[in-house]
């Protein structure tokens, strides 16, 4: 825990940091992503989205 | 850079508020594009947007009866973050574009920070627990549950999604309350502040750039510092908006990838790479 620190004191510190995801750290988290969209998708989550997009948010525009 | 970040927050801002016929009408999008979410902050009641917020849809999902996992919005997260990082915030956020254009006008003593930083940069967390997941799981508005960061804080809504349709739609217009003029306050006070202070709604209140600030350390966009080229003159730091010192650039989740640094760099050590 406490990873969204600013705990990067001295470079060495940063350096390893960078190096420590490596170059493909990012794709991970596309992956998971996907699936999670999958997911959403089989659930029927993104009707329940476009259904409340759709229509004028009233809370949104401060009447609501 | 600062050119090409300026051009393309414009382009985004305007295709995904490109529905003119809302903007004319005072009514909303209402196709299929709004199963999708865009990256940034922006409202799906503005009469021009084609897609969904994403803080929007997360909270649409928590407000449902019962509690399901919000897998399709935690999915855009994942991927925009994955990829982007805070980028989004520096490139592809309207309402973060509104805040760049009022820093740029020339009054007032220009700060990066407000006084107690350090403490207040962790009001976007509390933002992002207590009014997007926690209000909207557990607040109510007589039966039914309420997206409580829109409806009490959200500064896009009021100016993307309010004032355009209020303008042109009078029924909405008759029945403004003392909420309406709550928004209009918060709006206003943060647009006053974004002359004087670098985005502050980004740097303190936004819940989408306290999600996105965890992938800002392993995202594909990124900002690298080649070391051994590194002069310490320390340009990068006097030019970095948000007050970042060298080694927090790129990694520190208050890095919005706007690429002043990589711009003020005199030996070309910083620059964005894969």
């Amino acid at each position: 825990m406490g990873f969204w620190k600013n705990d990067a004191k001295d470079r060495h510190t940063a350096v390893a940091v960078r190096r420590s995801f490596g170059k493909y750290g990012w794709l991970p988290g596309v992956l998971l992503g996907i699936l999670c969209l999958g997911i959403g998708a089989a659930q029927g989550q993104f009707a329940v989205i476009w259904r409340k997009a759709v229509m004028i948010c009233l809370e949104c525009i401060g009447i609501g | 850079m600062q050119k090409l970040r300026l051009i393309v927050q414009l382009v985004f801002t305007i295709v995904t508020n490109g529905y003119a016929y809302g903007f004319l009408n005072g009514k909303i999008y209402q196709g299929a594009m709004k199963y999708v979410c865009v990256p940034g902050l922006n409202c799906y009641s503005c009469p021009g947007a084609v897609m969904s917020c994403p803080i929007g849809a997360l909270q649409a999902l928590l407000n449902r009866q019962g509690f399901s996992v919000p897998f399709g919005v935690l999915g855009f997260f994942f991927v925009f973050g994955s990829l982007l990082g805070r980028t989004v915030c520096g490139f592809l956020c309207p309402f973060g574009l509104v805040q760049d254009l009022l820093h740029k006008i020339p009054v007032f003593r220009k700060r990066k920070r407000l006084p107690g930083h350090h403490i207040l940069k962790y009001g976007k967390y509390a933002t992002l627990v207590l009014l997007v997941c926690v209000g909207s799981m557990f607040l109510f508005g007589g039966f039914a549950k309420i997206p409580a960061f829109c409806k009490y804080l959200c500064p896009s809504g009021t100016l993307l999604g309010a004032l355009p349709l209020l303008g042109r739609n009078e029924l909405l217009r008759s029945q403004i309350g003392g909420l309406f003029y709550w928004k209009l306050g918060v709006l206003i006070f943060l647009l006053l502040l974004s002359v004087k202070v670098y985005r502050p709604f980004c740097q303190y209140l936004c819940p989408l750039g306290a999600i996105y600030g965890w992938f800002n350390r392993f995202c594909l966009v990124k900002i690298r510092w080649e070391e051994e080229k590194c002069v310490s003159c320390g340009a990068c730091e006097r030019a970095c908006p948000v007050a970042l010192s060298l080694q927090e650039i790129s990694v520190s989740p208050e890095c919005i990838r706007c690429g002043r640094c990589v711009d003020a760099c005199p030996a070309k050590c910083l620059h964005f790479k894969r």
